[in-house]
């Protein structure tokens, strides 16, 4: 049955449609999430608050298991579900590069978004740095390609790489996850913050 | 009631709540379109489009710029992540309307000044820019929708940005706490 567009159950344009409201949907639950807020999205990093481990971690470990029940119950063929590509040195740079920018601009992309809609000054500038971020990548692009095309791994699911089926590695995620937010609660009673 | 409560904000959702529906909206964009979540694909997206427009020959002797827009049919808007960050837009807004969330304000810890915090903000945004097109993705696309499908690159990429902002946290201490 899914995913509905690749088996072409429903139109490329329908497709693009439902991607507005999936994106209304993404957006109203990280603004009710509190992820509008780079005080609180910050609290992660300093203990005050761990909304971040709790909501990122609680939806990678739903969707997770939700895909393994649909792929159990034949509603998705998960073989042409798209799988991130791993590119090994672009990632790990990338994501260090992302994590500087998170702490020094207390948002990531998605929710500066989430936090323009509702006013936020800091995320429309943040907005902005992002548009000259990926256009210097444009432009510079030739001098950062021998990384960005280095040490291509294909597209492996991390249950390949450790030989492990995707059952035990989704139950590992999930026992970390619960670890995680086991220490985001008591980070949050050591290190309390009244208002911000 | 007094115009003072009338006027406060609403509470936040339970963030493990949140969290559940999150994954449903991921796992939903799985199940109908066959992918994840993203954001700073639709800022490419417009960056590709702009410089299309204003320079068309530099657009198409760049691989950056011309890979992609072959890819989305020479209309990089008419993009799924486009629609989907319109609808962010329009999902965040409404939230704050029915949680009285909406204020014009640059948010920041009371120890420092507007104008550092929107400093820093400037430079942070142009870091995940570009973090962003080196890791493919940023947190939703690269690190919260790769991990959904299990994908050993998401799984690097939540690991890099969490870990460095941890690493780093320290000395950006004043900015936050």
């Amino acid at each position: 049955m899914g995913p509905l567009v690749i088996n072409e159950i429903i139109s490329e344009n329908t497709n693009l449609l439902l991607a507005f409201f999936i994106g209304i949907a993404f957006g109203f639950v990280l603004e009710q999430g509190g992820f509008s807020s780079s005080r609180k999205l910050a609290g992660v990093f300093y203990g005050y608050d761990t909304v971040v481990l709790k909501v990122f971690f609680t939806g990678a470990i739903t969707a997770m298991l939700g895909l393994l029940f649909f792929s159990l119950f034949d509603w998705v063929d998960l073989s042409i579900v798209y799988v991130n590509e791993t590119y090994l040195w672009s990632s790990v740079v990338g994501g260090v590069i992302m994590g500087a920018g998170f702490i020094m601009g207390g948002y990531c992309p998605g929710t500066s978004f989430c936090g323009a809609a509702i006013g936020k000054i800091d995320a429309y500038v943040f907005i902005a740095g992002l548009f000259i971020g990926i256009f210097l990548f444009g432009e510079a692009y030739e001098w950062f390609e021998p990384l960005y095309l280095a040490e291509f791994w294909g597209s492996p699911r991390i249950s390949e790489f450790f030989g492990l089926s995707e059952g035990v590695t989704v139950l590992l995620v999930i026992l970390a996850a619960v670890a995680m937010f086991w220490m985001g609660e008591k980070a949050e009673k050591m290190f309390p913050r009244d208002e911000y | 009631m007094t115009m003072e409560t009338i006027r406060k904000p609403r509470n936040y959702m339970n963030p493990y709540l949140a969290g559940v529906l999150l994954g449903l909206v991921v796992l939903a964009a799985n199940f109908i379109s066959g992918r994840g979540l993203g954001a700073s694909g639709a800022v490419k997206s417009a960056i590709v489009a702009g410089v299309e427009t204003v320079a068309p020959k530099h657009a198409a002797a760049s691989p950056f710029y011309d890979s992609y827009s072959k890819a989305h049919e020479g209309k990089p808007l008419n993009n799924w992540l486009v629609y989907q960050m319109l609808g962010v837009i329009v999902g965040g807004f409404v939230s704050g309307v029915v949680s009285r969330r909406l204020t014009w304000k640059v948010e920041h810890n009371p120890g420092i000044q507007s104008r550092t915090r929107l400093l820093f903000a400037l430079a942070g945004g142009v870091l995940f820019g570009l973090g962003s097109q080196l890791g493919r993705g940023c947190t939703s696309g690269s690190a919260l929708s790769g991990m959904a499908v299990l994908s050993l690159g998401g799984f690097i990429s939540m690991a890099a940005i969490f870990g460095t902002a941890f690493m780093l946290a320290y000395f950006f201490r004043k900015l936050w706490i």
